[in-house]
């Protein structure tokens, strides 16, 4: 007996909820950064599911295809994030406010 | 009746690392908690007969972005996260979007389990590298191109940006703005003054 595609379903949503208020809670970049990242893996968690449920090998293409925009954000997001503390000698996203008056 | 039992114990341990994850102030635990949820989630991709996938988790998430989100933590010496002493009212924020985003989660669980049942195909080659290989560079030999040229302009970004900035006006520019910002108000905590 498998577990339903429901459970999955859930399991990928409650990840998804942890990501989202993590994001909102973490003053720090990295931090916030890291929020994203579980945020899409619990997409990928889907995909991969619903790939298994209907045989259909697109989700898992899609998931690889997911896992390569993480890549590319991870680089260039660390790379903001390394800028961002050579001027500010600090990472806490409120101090991000220098467009703000 | 196996996969079920494994299934609770990977998804129970995912659970646990993201809160771990969100609740950890030291940047190092929470990278570490990171790391135990794409473990866990790539055991529960193995129980979906997807290894392929599994093992791409492995390298890539738990191996590379990892490895590179743990070396700027050590690089930068952060110090532990403090509590918030503005924008409080994104603790609400955070746990109304939480609750609504939970609900919305079992709402799914509820009706996708009572909708009716389809012929579940289990086939077992779906997963298998050769039926990722043969779909990738046929059917979607596009996506993959561009993903190609994605992956290119990023490394190009990533060195833009880690780079020294060889323009010495922009660095002039925010340090005036920041010594502006310390005598316009002594007060240790300028963001106040907004």
């Amino acid at each position: 007996m498998e577990p339903s595609l429901a459970s999955y379903l859930a399991l990928s949503g409650i990840l998804f909820a942890i990501g989202a208020v993590g994001v909102v809670y973490k003053r720090n970049a990295i931090g916030v950064f890291m929020c994203i990242e579980l945020m899409l893996n619990a997409v990928n968690l889907t995909f991969v599911a619903f790939s298994r449920y209907y045989a259909d090998v697109t989700g898992q293409l899609f998931v690889f295809m997911v896992m390569s925009v993480a890549a590319a954000e991870a680089a260039v997001g660390l790379g903001i994030i390394i800028a961002f503390f050579r001027n500010r000698q600090s990472i806490d996203v409120d101090d991000a406010s220098i467009l703000k008056n | 009746m196996v996969e079920t039992i494994l299934f609770f114990l990977f998804a129970g341990f995912a659970i646990a690392c993201g809160i771990s994850l969100v609740y950890h102030r030291n940047p190092l635990y929470s990278a570490i908690s990171l790391v135990g949820v794409f473990l866990s989630l790539s055991c529960i991709y193995v129980t979906l007969a997807a290894p392929f996938i599994a093992a791409v988790q492995v390298l890539i998430y738990a191996g590379a972005i990892m490895v590179l989100v743990v070396f700027v933590i050590l690089l930068l010496n952060l110090e532990d996260d403090k509590p918030r002493s503005s924008l409080t009212y994104l603790y609400g924020v955070a746990g109304g979007l939480g609750l609504a985003l939970l609900a919305q989660a079992f709402f799914i669980f509820y009706a996708v389990s009572r909708a009716p049942k389809q012929a579940v195909n289990m086939d077992e080659t779906v997963g298998r590298t050769l039926s990722i290989g043969q779909g990738m560079y046929t059917q979607y030999l596009l996506p993959v191109e561009i993903v190609g040229v994605m992956l290119l302009m990023a490394i190009i970004g990533g060195v833009v940006l880690a780079r020294r900035l060889s323009q010495p006006q922009l660095e002039l520019v925010v340090d005036e703005e920041l010594d502006r910002r310390m005598e316009s108000d002594q007060k240790d905590d300028y963001r106040i003054s907004f």
